[in-house]
């Protein structure tokens, strides 16, 4: 883990800014936020990846502008602007992705316009962008928003590895295998988040018990 | 008449928002710990989310459809939503403050819950007239509160219960959630003629 101190050059701390969304704070794991999107959409690592990084670009705009704009917007509407924005870079997401590929915008369904009720970038815009300047706004957006794709793509490599036997849609083990088809169907979703939670929690439990006396309020 | 029992049987069971359509889990998490919280969040929600759908509707078919501003519907929506929330606060801080403190702190949270803005894109993609909309609104808004309030009185079991230390908290919710869902799933084709 990385510590920031008063001293530490400007890099180091835009690399912080960065690795905070990525892994400490990540929002899949860490801060459960936009589970939606998160149990949705996951059933294969295609939908996953694709709607990871339509919230990524979405976050990294908004997280933008509302930090450009933080000194101009009045305090009392400021929930209201921000809604206001996301909602239009949610709209562009929405139409770049129907022209990119038609069998995409259905696998989606309304999770793209869902993007705008996304806990994280509601989240991020007031609690980070509305404080920082533009760049240490965007860099730690595209942290938070590449954090959020790599926990979807973890639920959804999984839950296509065993549901459909197949990862990007190249068949791994052979037509004799069976698929587990409730790991595709929304069930699926609660069990594979619940073990990777499961495996975190081991994992932290098991970094304790080896640093020995450190305490958890320690931990970055 | 039929038609409209199935969209309703459908709504609550069948297509339960939470546990099949997989919207609104921020509070079905966030809110289950207890179970009179999740009793307020329920009211709050269906009542809210209710409106919501006949709004939308309306907005849709009058202002954006003849204006040909679809691109817009998700900007107009959510804006609606976040409008209907603060209203019914004003309303019932007006008429009934007993009300209002019941449902009070549930409201602001509303305006994130992702079915009170899926249900009104769902009626679109689904195509309903004016009275299905509001039927299937009500009904998902039904679904919701039902499945939370099982949830929360599942989770006070649960907190009780001598569970591995590393499943304790959200992993084990999570699993209770998938177990769950998977029961729901049983309700697959209640909402059709055989």
């Amino acid at each position: 883990m990385s510590q920031s101190t008063p001293n530490a050059s400007a890099r180091n701390q835009t690399w912080d800014e960065f690795t905070e969304g990525l892994w400490r704070q990540n929002p899949v794991f860490v801060m459960m936020l936009g589970m939606c999107p998160t149990l949705a959409v996951t059933v294969s690592a295609v939908n996953a990846l694709s709607m990871g990084l339509a919230t990524a670009f979405v976050l990294v705009c908004s997280c933008a502008l509302v930090s450009l704009m933080r000194k101009v917007v009045p305090k009392e509407v400021r929930i209201a602007t921000y809604i206001v924005i996301i909602a239009t870079f949610v709209t562009v997401v929405d139409y770049a992705i129907q022209m990119v590929s038609l069998a995409l915008y259905d696998a989606l369904g309304a999770f793209i316009q869902l993007i705008v009720v996304n806990c994280i970038i509601l989240g991020r815009a007031e609690a980070h962008a509305s404080k920082n300047p533009p760049w240490v706004a965007s860099v730690n957006a595209l942290g938070m928003g590449l954090g959020f794709t790599v926990g979807l793509f973890a639920l959804g490599a999984v839950r296509e590895i065993l549901g459909a036997g197949s990862l990007f849609g190249i068949s791994l083990f052979g037509a004799d295998f069976q698929p587990w088809v409730v790991m595709v169907l929304p069930p699926g979703g609660f069990f594979v988040l619940g073990s990777w939670l499961l495996g975190f929690a081991w994992w932290e439990k098991r970094k304790q018990r080896l640093a020995g006396l450190q305490t958890p309020a320690e931990r970055g | 008449m039929i038609h409209y029992l199935f969209i309703v049987i459908g709504a609550v069971l069948v297509n339960n928002v939470v546990l099949v359509k997989i919207l609104g889990l921020c509070p079905f998490m966030g809110v289950s710990k207890k179970l009179e919280t999740a009793f307020g969040m329920g009211a709050a929600t269906t009542f809210v989310l209710t409106l919501a759908t006949g709004a939308s509707y309306v907005i849709d078919h009058w202002l954006l459809l003849p204006f040909g501003l679809e691109y817009l519907r998700t900007l107009s929506f959510i804006v609606t939503i976040a409008a209907i929330v603060q209203l019914t606060e004003m309303v019932l801080q007006k008429t009934s403050p007993v009300l209002h403190q019941v449902l009070g702190i549930y409201l602001p949270l509303i305006t994130t819950n992702c079915a009170v803005l899926g249900v009104p894109l769902l009626n679109i993609s689904n195509k309903y007239n004016f009275v299905d909309s509001l039927l299937f609104g009500a009904g998902s808004a039904v679904g919701f509160s039902l499945v939370l309030v099982l949830f929360a009185g599942i989770r006070e079991r649960v907190e009780g219960a001598d569970v591995p230390i590393y499943f304790k908290g959200t992993a084990i919710a999570m699993v209770t959630a998938g177990l769950m869902s998977l029961a729901f799933m049983g309700f697959a084709g209640l909402d059709r003629y055989q």
